[in-house]
């Protein structure tokens, strides 16, 4: 089974990379570009048999430090 | 009684040499090194020291690998039972990624990797690794890290300040980080994490000696234990 993970900072946690790449693409010439946040995608290949609870411990205990960030989970196939 | 210290190193660990170093200068004992796959401590343990580096290559997020590693288990373990526990720059990021420390480091507000000395006050005279130093003293230890601005929510913030555990302040906030932290105590204060690198401040010919009361703190507070 296919699944990923997709990681994304907290609303409210300041994200600079996200404001100099929201910076860069206005000196590029782009308007109306309000904001750009940074995150991550994790694809994880498991078993058929997988959990949503396992892959919801998974997310908890290593993929995203909940701190700061927030995670979703997608079934790809 | 001798001063029995451990060092961790994991793989990318760069400041263990240098914290064992600065270890045996305060203490005259020369810490046991500890390899992040060791599934025990040493026993009788009365410091562990989390070093500064890249472990992992700072995958996933800085700390995260190593916060999940095999001595870290043990690490818990012995932090939960009072054993003083120290992580500088790195071993910051490690600590709070094992949720024994609050909050969370990210990258620089700056977004560039930071290598110089920098003020801080000492904001917590009481704990067992300030307590050589006098109230709101003003000192300068280097810092070199590019994920060192700390975050937590303002709750936390409130929380860790009304309790006292902010260790060390900026004094000229040069990460971020939330209210100028640079160093933060656990609720027992038996574990802090900092940014700054003490251990780099222990000899005149690198430029200070500011870092030698943390080391000292800690060896007399065990000494009056």
């Amino acid at each position: 089974m296919k699944v990923r993970v997709l990681v994304s900072l907290k609303p409210g946690v300041l994200d600079p990379q996200g404001r100099a790449v929201h910076h860069a693409l206005e000196g590029l010439g782009f308007s109306g570009v309000e904001s750009a946040r940074i995150g991550r995608t994790i694809d994880l290949d498991v078993a058929d048999d997988t959990s949503d609870e396992a892959l919801t411990e998974m997310c908890e205990k290593l993929l995203a430090n909940t701190v700061i960030e927030n995670y979703r989970i997608e079934k790809l196939d | 009684m001798a001063f029995r210290a451990a060092v961790v190193t994991f793989p990318g660990s760069n400041c263990d040499r240098d914290m064992a170093v600065a270890i045996e200068q305060v203490s005259g004992s020369a810490p046991v090194r500890v390899w992040h796959g060791d599934a025990q401590l040493p026993e009788g343990l009365d410091f562990i020291a989390l070093p500064g580096g890249f472990s992992y290559g700072d995958y996933l997020r800085s700390g995260a690998m190593a916060a999940n590693s095999p001595i870290m288990r043990e690490i818990v373990r012995a932090a939960e039972r009072g054993v003083p526990v120290l992580g500088v720059c790195n071993g910051f990021q490690v600590l709070t990624e094992a949720r024994l420390l609050p909050g969370a480091l990210m990258r620089n507000a700056g977004q560039t990797f930071i290598c110089r000395n920098v003020g801080l006050k000492v904001e917590n005279t009481q704990s067992i690794f300030t307590s050589g130093y006098d109230a709101g003293q003003e000192i300068s230890i280097p810092v070199a890290h590019h994920d060192g601005n700390f975050f937590a929510d303002n709750e936390t913030l409130d929380r860790i300040e009304g309790d006292g555990r902010v260790a060390f302040r900026y004094m000229e906030n040069c990460n971020g980080s939330q209210r100028d932290i640079a160093g933060v105590l656990n609720a027992a204060g038996n574990v802090l994490g900092m940014m700054p690198h003490p251990e780099r401040a222990v000899d005149a010919a690198h430029g200070g000696t500011d870092g030698l009361a943390l080391f000292e703190s800690a060896i007399r507070s065990l000494a009056n234990a």
